[in-house]
């Protein structure tokens, strides 16, 4: 999905100019750059006019009165140049930075604002790639690129300029191949430009190739697969290898033709300057200069295409930075409501009602799209400190009814209401303030066992933290590892095994002492020991709380105050354990199935 | 050095264009630097009236027609300038196509032999790889040695024969000149280098913090459900504000020394060229030196100091590769299963015979003790138990992705550790517990063992494993594609489609190996009925928690701790005391607990 629009090959100004507005806070640095870079510019189509003039006043008069002011003037050109070298160089990477920081905060801010809706359909990779690459591409582009092209048209304006002052027709005789040369450099540039994206592309194909390669070794071997795979890897390869081949070709050609293009500059200039020194009409001195500046001006003009080339490729990265940029968050704070609560970043606490735990939907219906309703009129009214068990099979509601009580969405009809008030009329952050929330798939932050349960209260001490451990029966595994509460849980937590995890994810949420709970249970396959150790931990942790709970585990749902069994976003069955095993319905077959299987495997061990 | 014979074995075949790709590289060298000398030959001693100095370029001015006469043509000099430039061109192009096209096949056979290495590493290998790790190594640790390879290398050579033409010639025009020419560049080189080896920690240190910055925003976006439901947005900005800063800090250090690196070096560069105009001045006024000359050596001088200070930072960059090499080659070193043997390719009929099977990983506990069973063509055979009671590592021996360690295993009365591995894993069919899929389509991982068979057989296979009418409601139904850029399928949908792509295969001898467990109860049953229609072709073996998924089974052997504790009829079993009949009351209880409401 990211490829789509990456082969527009016209410098779209809209893009850019949209995007100029997030430049505004750097117009200063814009300036200063810009500013070094014509001196720059002036500084080197000046050197050969030193040559000329020592070529002219020294060695054609034959004497070298005055020549210590002239190694005066040359050092001082020269440190001028070094100096400005060093000014541009931090200048232009003061910007790139700045510039790549600035915008990543932005980007980072608002990714923090986007409703979780917004994450549905995107996978994380695509998202890091523009938090990532794409800033980087673009804010390199437009720092570097500005170098360049300030550079580049002072120097071709300078060159031109004493060329002409030089002698004029000997000037428009050698920069009659600026034109050709100009053409060949922006053709080949785009055209390597282009090879190039295509050896991207395919590299990165051999990368998921070698991933598959890897964590698929098991089942090749079962199907024995080897020689399939390596034919398909083998096409890719080869693909690589003629890829990169066509690219280097392209830029061996397109080097030697820039030079051979240069050189017939060279020969036009001895040629007729030759002539002209015969007859007189031009110094030796002016013979020299020009010469030098023929070696000298395919540079700038190279410099100018390889900018053109790159804002053509930048444009698409622009384009994907500024979509997330101007993302609306569809889920947030009316103005009111940040007036007198605050906003995310710089809540007012001090005025948020204290939650107790009152839950009520009020005809809430939720779709993505009208004709296919997630929810349709729903209600329900919780009581604080009811625990309410979700049944149903995937895809039925159960979910959406989670997300819309964290408000992670909102409903499209009716409305929500905690303690009494709608809970659109108070800041997003205020139920996520008084939540405990633990995830079938824990996810943990690399750092501490400690550093992860404190993320639940930022300011819990350590005897908290350990309280709410042994709440949870954490604790004991905790402190048997060598590192106890220090110990690094590693990248999403991936060095504790799952059961570790969940129990760790169950004292984060634990240690805020929330008025709502929600709680997604795991169906997925954890040693029995664990199990029992959960299931423990689940009911000391609901007691008192107003609960939500997907459940999956029998003793769970046989705890819970209330069952909702929900079928295409309705409830179907709604009673305590008792009330709907009387039944005789869809949760009495339920229960039954999930009996024989939780025992069996249970017996098994 | 010795690092690169470890890679020299993939250099066959494109030695001989890698070394013209050095050869072109010299003659292109030659003629740039013929370049200055016509310049300053046609400014002496055309435009000027000095004897030429050097023959070659005599003759070369006497092809074209002599002094005289290139004096009233002088545009001939001006052909011959750029005639010399082609030919420089024609071998700069020679080059860089030989030397790219030389590393680019070496590259490509390196990248398809890791492939290839790594699928043929043993089972045993794969339980504890570490993904990212070998991928780094497979791509940019390849791109490493191909950069050196391609590039890096040449352009060394390049710019060393380039100094050491341009040295002879500056030295043979004029030694005075020649001394004062080259006084700074050591200071050059040596500066570059030294620069460039010390500031290598720096750019470690940014591309560590890159690193962190990309983990804290990876991590930020992985948890967001967390982020959010804790009401942590302000503290992770701050989090990541902290790594931003720190990243915009350390490139900005590196870069600030990089402009003073910059600076530096063209202040010592432009001295140089100024000293040789200075110097040269002095001379040619006091008559040592011409004026063509003194614009040769200002020519020779700014053609040097360019790749002496590229140098400089390609060689500080060329260790890289070595330790590349070492990377790659660990992976290479590590032995492949043997999967090319002289076994025996007995054509299969599906009879099974165990008999005090022993087996064990590397030198611990055996996990399986004494294991003695048989079961004929046809058959099906059940195994319930534990976690850990040995029944998975039992029908991983079947296609020999692991070894017994003693005893006998006979396939038709043939020893099993005498049959070709090949031949036998497209013999048995073994469906895993948690399958991998392949980014491609549905259809494609149906037939993944053979691209050819036809849409129906495709069709059927997925009947058979009850996933057909799933694949019928997605959009794009056989071709919709599976993985990141397509359908996310449910942990019971991929063990169907891995049920499918196993029996499509028709191998005499199929094992289930718990696939059956993320799929309902349901159709468990429906699967088993399908598979039933297929028993004369088939010896089936299959492991589960469930009663009713192995009592229809011709034997059930439920085992614990590695060993057969009970093994029989589904009947047979219930009328005895045990696990299996433990198991199969949890019925009664159940009815007792709803009794109980």
């Amino acid at each position: 999905m990211e490829d789509t629009q990456i082969r527009s090959n016209k410098v779209e100004i809209k893009i850019w100019k949209d995007f100029f507005t997030y430049l505004k806070p750097y117009k200063k640095q814009f300036l200063k750059l810009t500013g070094f870079m014509v001196a720059l510019g002036i500084l080197d189509s000046t050197f050969p006019i030193l040559s000329k003039f020592a070529v002219d006043s020294f060695i054609e008069k034959g004497s070298l009165e005055g020549l210590s002011i002239f190694i005066v003037i040359y050092f001082i050109a020269v440190v001028a140049l070094s100096l400005i070298i060093y000014l541009f160089i931090k200048y232009a990477g003061r910007l790139e930075t700045s510039m790549a920081h600035d915008i990543r905060r932005i980007g980072f801010i608002r990714l923090q604002e986007l409703p979780l809706a917004y994450y549905d359909n995107k996978a994380v990779g695509w998202l890091m790639a523009r938090m990532t690459s794409d800033i980087t591409r673009l804010s390199e582009t437009i720092s570097w690129g500005l170098v360049d092209l300030s550079w580049g048209m002072t120097m071709m304006t300078g060159v031109t300029i004493y060329m002409f002052i030089l002698n004029p027709r000997l000037a428009l005789i050698t920069l009659s191949v600026i034109p050709a040369l100009a053409i060949v450099c922006v053709y080949f540039q785009k055209k390597i430009l282009l090879a190039q994206r295509d050896v991207r592309k395919i590299n990165s194909q051999i990368t998921g190739a070698y991933n598959e390669d890897i964590q698929g070794a098991k089942t090749t071997k079962t199907l024995g697969r080897e020689k399939l795979n390596l034919d398909e890897f083998s096409v890719l390869t080869t693909s690589l290898k003629t890829n990169a081949i066509r690219a280097t070709i392209l830029s061996s050609i397109f080097l030697p033709l820039v030079i051979g293009l240069g050189s017939i500059g060279t020969a036009l200039a001895i040629s007729f300057g030759g002539n002209y020194v015969l007859e007189g009409i031009i110094t030796y001195g002016t013979l020299v200069a020009f010469i030098s500046y023929t070696a000298q001006f395919f540079e700038p003009v190279r410099q100018m295409a390889v900018i053109f080339a790159e804002i053509q490729g930048a444009q698409a990265s622009a384009e994907r930075v500024f979509s997330l940029l101007k993302e609306e968050p569809s889920i947030k704070d009316s103005e009111e409501v940040i007036k007198m609560y605050g906003d995310i970043f710089n809540q007012k606490k001090e005025n948020w009602p204290e939650i107790h735990g009152k839950v009520q939907f009020k005809d809430v219906s939720f779709y993505y799209n009208p004709d296919e309703p997630v929810l349709a009129n729903f209600s329900i009214d919780v009581n604080p400190g009811e625990t309410i068990a979700l049944v149903g099979e995937t895809g039925s509601g159960k979910s959406t009814i989670v997300n819309l009580f964290c408000r992670f969405y909102e409903p499209v009809k009716g409305e929500i209401l905690i303690d009494d008030k709608n809970y659109k009329d108070l800041p997003i952050n205020w139920i996520h303030d008084n939540l405990g929330y633990v995830l079938q798939a824990p996810h943990l932050f690399s750092g501490t066992i400690r550093d992860n349960i404190r993320y639940g209260k930022l300011d819990a001490t350590d005897e908290e933290i350990i309280d709410a451990c042994k709440l949870v029966d954490a604790h004991k595994f905790i402190i048997e590892l060598e590192n106890g509460y220090d110990t690094q849980v590693g990248e999403g937590g991936n060095l504790l095994s799952t059961g570790q995890k969940q129990l760790v994810s169950f004292a984060r949420a634990v240690v805020r002492n929330p008025r709502l709970f929600v709680l997604d249970e795991a169906t997925s396959s954890i040693d029995t020991e664990t199990e029992k150790i959960i299931q423990d931990a689940i009911s000391k942790v609901l007691t008192g709380r107003t609960s939500f709970v997907i459940a999956h585990r029998l003793s769970t749902i046989r705890n819970a105050d209330r069952i909702l069994v929900i079928q295409h976003g309705k409830i179907i069955e709604d009673g305590t354990h008792k009330e709907l095993i009387k039944k005789r319905g869809y949760y009495y077959s339920l229960y039954s199935n999930q009996f024989i299987d939780e025992k069996s495997k249970y017996i098994l061990g | 050095m010795k690092e690169f014979k470890k890679i020299l074995p993939f250099s066959k075949g494109y030695k001989l264009m890698y070394l013209f790709g050095m050869l072109a590289i010299i003659v292109a060298q030659l003629f740039n630097t013929l370049g200055p000398l016509i310049i300053s030959s046609t400014i002496d001693s055309v435009i000027g009236d000095v004897e030429f100095r050097s023959s070659i370029i005599k003759s070369i001015f006497d092809l074209f027609g002599g002094r005289d006469y290139l004096k009233a043509n002088l545009w001939l000099i001006g052909i011959l300038i750029v005639i010399n430039t082609a030919f420089r061109g024609v071998f700069l192009y020679l080059k860089s196509y030989l030397s790219v096209k030389a590393a680019e096949e070496m590259s490509m056979k390196i990248r398809n032999k890791l492939y290839d290495h790594i699928q043929k590493l043993p089972y045993s290998f794969h339980v504890k790889s570490d993904t990212g790790d070998l991928i780094q190594r497979c791509t940019s640790d390849v791109e490493t040695i191909k950069k050196f390879l391609g590039v890096q290398l040449v352009e060394v050579a390049g710019s060393v024969f380039m100094l050491v033409f341009i040295v002879w010639i500056m030295f043979s025009l004029n030694i005075t000149m020649g001394v004062i020419s080259v006084a700074l560049i050591p200071l050059i080189f040596a500066f570059a280098y030294i620069f460039f080896k010390r500031v290598q920690r720096d750019f470690k240190e940014a591309d560590e913090a890159e690193a962190k910055l990309s983990t804290t925003l990876q991590e930020n976006l992985t948890g967001i459900r967390v982020v959010k439901a804790f009401a942590r947005e302000k503290y992770e900005l701050d989090k990541f504000d902290v790594k931003n800063m720190n990243y915009r800090d350390l490139v900005n250090k590196l870069i600030l020394n990089l402009a003073m690196y910059w600076s530096i070096s063209d202040l010592i560069s432009l001295s140089q060229v100024g000293i040789v105009i200075v110097a040269g001045t002095i001379l040619v006024v006091s008559g040592n030196l011409t004026l063509g000359i003194l614009v040769a050596f200002i020519s020779y001088v700014n053609m040097i100091i360019w790749p002496v200070r590229q140098m400089g930072r390609t060689l500080t960059d060329m260790g890289k590769a070595t330790i590349s090499i070492n990377r790659i080659d660990e992976i290479l070193a590590t032995p492949i299963e043997v999967l090319v043997e002289n076994g025996q390719e007995p054509e299969i009929e599906g009879n099974i015979q165990f008999e005090n099977v022993v087996f064990a990983y590397d030198d611990e506990k055996p996990v399986l003790k004494n294991i003695s069973f048989s079961v004929s063509k046809g058959q099906t055979l059940a195994i319930i138990g534990s976690t850990g009671s040995g029944k998975s590592s039992l029908v991983h021996l079947l296609p020999r992705l692991y070894e017994y360690t003693n005893g006998s295993i006979k396939i038709d009365g043939i020893e099993l550790n005498t049959i070709d591995k090949k031949w036998i894993r497209h013999n048995v069919g073994l469906v895993l517990q948690e399958p991998f899929l392949y980014a491609k389509s549905i259809k494609e991982n149906i037939r993944l063992t053979d691209p050819k068979k036809p849409d129906p057989t495709v069709y059927r296979a997925a009947k058979t494993a009850s996933i057909h009418d799933d694949i019928e409601s997605f959009d794009k139904k056989y071709e919709t594609m599976v993985g990141e850029r397509g359908v996310s399928l449910s942990g019971g949908q991929k063990q169907r489609m891995a049920i499918a792509r196993t029996i499509i295969s028709e191998t005499p001898i199929v094992i289930f190996d718990d696939s059956l467990s993320a799929v309902d109860t349901e159709t468990d049953v429906q699967i088993r009925k399908a598979l039933e229609k297929r028993r004369d072709k088939s010896t089936t073996i299959i492991i589960s928690h469930r009663i009713s998924t192995v009592s229809e089974a011709d034997i059930i052997l439920v085992m614990d701790k590695g060993k057969i504790i009970q093994r029989g009829t589904h009947k047979e079993l219930i009328a005895t005391d045990g696990l299996y009949k433990r198991v199969y009351e949890i019925q009664t209880s159940l009815d007792d607990d709803l009794e109980a409401i």
